[in-house]
C-alpha cells in the first residue's frame, strides 16, 4: 500500500473536484422544465453517492483481505473506509435532499432510493455497533469483517436492483427515463465523470489519512506499554 | 463421512434436540399463536393492507426468536466437539436447512391461526402460501448467518436485531409486495419480478454465509 504515501494523486483529485466546482457552476445545462438550474445538483450529489460506493467497497475488499491473511492493518483500512464513507453519505443524502426540495416539493419522498439508502445507513451503524460490542481486537475484527462481507451483497441488490422494480421519482427506475437518455448533453458529461474520479479521490485519500493517525496511535501504545 | 450425509446427520441431530426439549417449539408456537390474539384485541378489525403488514411483522419477530438461540443455546464445549467431526459447511447448511423447516411450521401455524382469527380475503390462497414459504426460507438463511455472528460476539439479545433488520427489510418489502399482489388476486406473471429477486437474494445469502461461516468458526 505504498501508493497513500505518494501525492501525485491527492493534486489530481483536488484539480479534479475544483474543475467540477467551477465547470458545475459555469458550464451551461440545458434547459429542462422543473429542473431548471437545479440539474447543476447532478454534479455534487452523484459523485458524493459514488464515492461512498467506492469506499465501502474498498472496506468490504479489505475485510475479505483480513479473513484470508488476518493483520490488524487490513481491518484499520476497513473500518477508517467505513467512517468516511458514512461521512459521504451523509453528504450524498443532504445534497438529495435540497435536490428533492425543488423539484419534488419535499425533502423526504417515501422514494424507493430514499429508503435504500436509509437502510444502508442502518447496515453500517450497526457494523460499528458490532464493531464496540466486542472487546478483543482480533475477535472484533474477525466478526465485523464478516458482517461486512455478508451485508454487501444485500446492500448491492438493495442500491442497485430495488429501485428499478419499483415506482420511483429518480430518473432511470421505475420507468422514468434515465438522465442518460437524452437529457445529459456532451458538455455535462465533461464535468460529471472527472467529478466522479475527483471526490472518489478526495474520499480515498480522507480515509488514508485516517488510517494512518490510527497506525501512528498504535504505534504510541506499543512505546508507552 | 462425505459431507452429504454430514449435513443428514446433523439435521437429524437438530430434529432429536428439538423433540426431546419440546419447550422451545412449544414456546415459540405458543409466543405465535399469544401475539396474534394481541394483535386482533387491539385492533379488531382490519383493512387488507394492514392484514397484511401485520402478518409479516408477527413473522419477522417469531422468526428473530425462534432463530437468535440456533447457536447461542449450543455450549462451547459442544460446538468444539461439532468442529472435529464435522465441516463448519455442514454445519451452517445443516442449520439453514432445519431453520428453513422450523420456520415453514410456524409460519403455517401463524397462517392458521391468524386467518381464523381476522377473517379475511385472499384472492389467490396457494400464491400466498408460496409467499409465506418463501418468506420463511428467506428469514431462516439470513437469520442463521446473523444468529452466528451475534452468539460470536457474545450479547446475542439485541445484536441479534441490530444485525438483522437491516439486512431483512429489502426482504420483507419484497414479500409485502409479493404477497399484497396475491392477495388482491392479480395474475400471477405480476409477480416473478419479485420471485426472481427474492431467489436471487437468498441463493446469494446462502452462498456467502457457507463462504464466511468458516472463519467465523474457528477461533
Amino acid at each position: 500500500m505504498s501508493f497513500i504515501y505518494k501525492s501525485w494523486w491527492k493534486y489530481l483529485g483536488v484539480v479534479l473536484v475544483l474543475y467540477s466546482i467551477v465547470g458545475g457552476f459555469l458550464v451551461p445545462v440545458p434547459e429542462l422544465p422543473i429542473l431548471r438550474e437545479t440539474i447543476r445538483n447532478l454534479y455534487f450529489h452523484v459523485p458524493l453517492w459514488m464515492a461512498m460506493i467506492v469506499l465501502f467497497s474498498i472496506s468490504v475488499f479489505y475485510s475479505i483481505r483480513y479473513l484470508v491473511q488476518p493483520d490488524d492493518d487490513f481491518d484499520l483500512v476497513a473500518v477508517e473506509s467505513v467512517n468516511v464513507g458514512i461521512v459521504f453519505y451523509i453528504l450524498g443524502l443532504g445534497t438529495g435532499m435540497m435536490w428533492a426540495n425543488y423539484t419534488w416539493g419535499t425533502p423526504w419522498n417515501n422514494d424507493i432510493k430514499q429508503l435504500c439508502a436509509a437502510i444502508a445507513f442502518l447496515v453500517y451503524c450497526a457494523y460499528l455497533v458490532l464493531r464496540n460490542s466486542v472487546e478483543e481486537e482480533q475477535k472484533r475484527a474477525k466478526i465485523s469483517a464478516v458482517y461486512n462481507i455478508f451485508a454487501y451483497p444485500i446492500l448491492v441488490v438493495m442500491v442497485f436492483v430495488l429501485p428499478r422494480m419499483g415506482d420511483s421519482l429518480h430518473p432511470g427506475n421505475g420507468g422514468n427515463p434515465a438522465f442518460g437518455k437524452y437529457d445529459l448533453d456532451s458538455m455535462m458529461r465533461l464535468v460529471l465523470y472527472p467529478s466522479f474520479i475527483g471526490w472518489a479521490l478526495i474520499g480515498v485519500w480522507i480515509a488514508t489519512l485516517r488510517y494512518r493517525i490510527r497506525l501512528i496511535e498504535r504505534k504510541r501504545l506499543d512505546e508507552n506499554l | 463421512m462425505s459431507e452429504l450425509s454430514q449435513i443428514k446427520t446433523l439435521l437429524r441431530k437438530e430434529v432429536l434436540l428439538e423433540w426431546r426439549s419440546k419447550y422451545a417449539l412449544n414456546g415459540v408456537i405458543l409466543y405465535v399463536v399469544s401475539t396474534v390474539f394481541v394483535c386482533y384485541l387491539s385492533f379488531i378489525r382490519i383493512d387488507p393492507v394492514v392484514w397484511n403488514a401485520l402478518f409479516w411483522i408477527i413473522l419477522l419477530f417469531a422468526s428473530i426468536n425462534a432463530i437468535s438461540k440456533s447457536f447461542a443455546q449450543e455450549s462451547k464445549g459442544r460446538q468444539l466437539y461439532y468442529y472435529t467431526i464435522a465441516s463448519p459447511r455442514a454445519v451452517i447448511l445443516s442449520k439453514i436447512i432445519y431453520n428453513a423447516g422450523l420456520m415453514l411450521g410456524l409460519s403455517i401455524v401463524a397462517l392458521v391461526v391468524y386467518s381464523v382469527v381476522f377473517s379475511n380475503e385472499v384472492g389467490d390462497p396457494l400464491f400466498y402460501f408460496l409467499a409465506v414459504v418463501i418468506g420463511s426460507v428467506s428469514f431462516s438463511s439470513v437469520f442463521t448467518m446473523v444468529s452466528a455472528i451475534a452468539s460470536r460476539a457474545g450479547n446475542s439479545g439485541t445484536l441479534m436485531a441490530i444485525l438483522s433488520f437491516p439486512v431483512i427489510i429489502p426482504l420483507l418489502l419484497l414479500l409485502i409486495r409479493l404477497s399484497k399482489n396475491a392477495m388482491d388476486g392479480l395474475d400471477r406473471s405480476v409477480s416473478y419480478d419479485e420471485i426472481g429477486v427474492l431467489a436471487l437474494i437468498n441463493l446469494i445469502v446462502v452462498t456467502v454465509s457457507v463462504m464466511l461461516f468458516p472463519f467465523l468458526w474457528k477461533e
